[in-house]
């Protein structure tokens, strides 16, 4: 469960990115934030990975108070998220398989049984076929697919995603859009911010429309 | 236990990969270090060396006391009364002149020299032991024997055994400044190694703490990194004062058979060798440690 209490984020500089924020997100939820770019949507993601620290207010993941959460506690608060952002930082000088086994590595994971469950996750984002190219030989639309296969490959309870689908053709965001939706139907709590129409119209989840950092009806 | 067993392998075999990936680069900074090492630990091998040539020298409290060549033997029993009674005075042994010259004809290469003297010209003389090492009693002492009647010259023998122990602790100064000068320039150099490594590992270490990498995850290869390096520095130079030994040890061969005198530089002990690559190791370690946590507290995921 996700809920933001009364939050406000103030970045320095003075720019309020969100203002008074509350909602809940109960478990196995899917839904989607959308608002016009500068919204506010990927700072209120990132202050569900603890990214970014609220300046007042609280924000509670699976009942911890991430905003006032010790640096040395933020590790575990993340295996327990899957988290597909903007800028996707695959890594080139890996193979596809390598970048799926990264958070598996982190986690300590046996090496066969590691193996095992990122070619499941790369079969899960169909991908599996291409598990020793190197990313950057993969389209845009495989690239995403890749980190959503890094992102779920430690079986998060919740899957975070920043326009997942942006600067992709429609098949391609399609594609996408029904992974989010397969994942979501097996249990995982998902939240996506975009600002993809189509997205919403598709999925059909429920919707947080932010307005200049404050929840419009 | 397996599992942090596991995490330590494989930020071991990381680091050894991050060594063998740019062989070149290795290769020339462990060079570098070697030599800056092998300056303070050759230095302390020559010391260690010199020091145990010089205790194989006797360098107990001994003065000579010779007497004047026409010395009656009533002479001789006054200073050996004297001598009995001195409180400052361990034992002493009285040699006779005669004794004294067949003592040098045992010596080699001199026995023609003494035959064709015809006269014995060597003193009688005692050799005194003193209660007290210390310099001042045997400096007092010398200079109240040499007030003695017929006493003719008193030599205090372990003068030289001392001005070569102050020059070695002179030695050994100079050795630990220079290891501790060299130790910080190591840090220094390994603090830089590994603050370049972080940056162009900006994106993995991003990556690594989104998807939940402890900083100890994080930070465990380049501190093995580190102390690999030290360790292979402090081996280069290990390698390196073997082989100056080595060459060290044919020309002082060359020179003792001259002489007829066997002289051999001996390396480090093992305990010191042990020694020398632990704290190399840990010096990479400390350098690594101190960029690791001044640098990767920067990076964040965005």
């Amino acid at each position: 469960m996700i809920s933001f209490s009364q939050v406000c984020k103030r970045y320095p500089g003075g720019h309020e990115a969100l203002k008074n924020l509350a909602f809940t997100v109960q478990d196995r939820e899917m839904v989607i934030v959308t608002g016009h770019s500068g919204a506010g949507k990927s700072t209120l993601l990132k202050l569900i990975a603890a990214i970014e620290r609220p300046t007042s207010g609280t924000v509670i993941v699976n009942g911890q108070n991430v905003g006032a959460m010790r640096a040395s506690a933020i590790p575990y608060l993340r295996r327990n998220l899957g988290l597909v952002f903007q800028d996707q930082k695959l890594l080139f000088d890996r193979t596809v398989l390598d970048n799926v086994l990264l958070p598996l590595q982190v986690t300590g994971h046996d090496r066969r049984d590691a193996g095992k469950r990122a070619r499941a996750a790369l079969d899960k984002v169909g991908l599996l076929a291409r598990e020793r190219s190197k990313p950057i030989t993969l389209s845009g639309g495989e690239q995403q697919r890749l980190c959503i296969a890094r992102a779920i490959v430690n079986r998060p309870s919740i899957l975070l995603a920043d326009e997942p689908t942006a600067s992709l053709d429609a098949a391609y965001a399609g594609e996408i859009m029904e992974i989010f939706r397969s994942f979501n139907q097996v249990g995982v709590t998902v939240l996506i911010a975009t600002h993809d129409e189509i997205m919403v119209e598709r999925l059909r989840p429920r919707v947080l429309h932010l307005d200049h950092g404050a929840l419009g009806a | 236990m397996t599992r942090w067993l596991t995490q330590h392998a494989q930020a071991f075999s990381l680091a050894l990969r991050k060594l063998a990936a740019t062989p070149w680069n290795a290769l020339s900074s462990i060079a570098a270090m070697g030599i800056a090492f092998s300056l303070p630990a050759g230095g302390y091998v020559l010391l260690e060396n010199a020091t145990a040539l010089s205790s194989r020298i006797d360098s107990a409290p001994q003065l000579s006391l010779f007497l004047d060549p026409n010395a009656a033997k009533a002479d001789v029993a006054q200073i050996e009364s004297r001598l009995k009674g001195h409180p400052q005075v361990k034992s002493y042994e009285f040699v006779p002149k005669d004794k004294a010259l067949a003592r040098l004809k045992e010596s080699a290469g001199v026995a023609d020299v003494v035959e064709s003297l015809g006269r014995n010209p060597l003193p009688d003389a005692f050799v005194v032991q003193a209660k007290s090492p210390s310099a001042e009693v045997l400096e007092g002492l010398r200079k109240e024997m040499t007030g003695w009647p017929k006493a003719e010259h008193v030599q205090l023998d372990s003068a030289w055994a001392k001005r070569l122990e102050a020059l070695l602790r002179v030695g050994r100064i100079a050795v630990l400044v220079l290891a501790a000068l060299l130790a910080f320039a190591l840090v220094t150099a390994i603090f830089n190694t590994i603050r370049l490594q972080i940056l162009t590992q900006r994106d993995e270490i991003e990556v690594a703490k989104m998807v939940g990498a402890t900083g100890g995850f994080i930070r465990r290869p380049f501190l093995y990194y580190g102390a690999l390096q030290g360790l292979a520095g402090g081996t280069a130079a290990w390698g390196i004062i073997a082989a100056a030994l080595w060459v060290l040890n044919g020309a002082l061969g060359e020179l003792g058979r001259l002489y007829a005198i066997s002289i051999h530089l001996a390396h480090l002990s093992p305990g010191d060798s042990l020694s020398l690559f632990g704290f190399a190791a840990w010096l990479g370690w400390l350098g690594a440690w101190m960029s690791v946590g001044r640098h990767l507290s920067q990076i964040e995921p965005q």
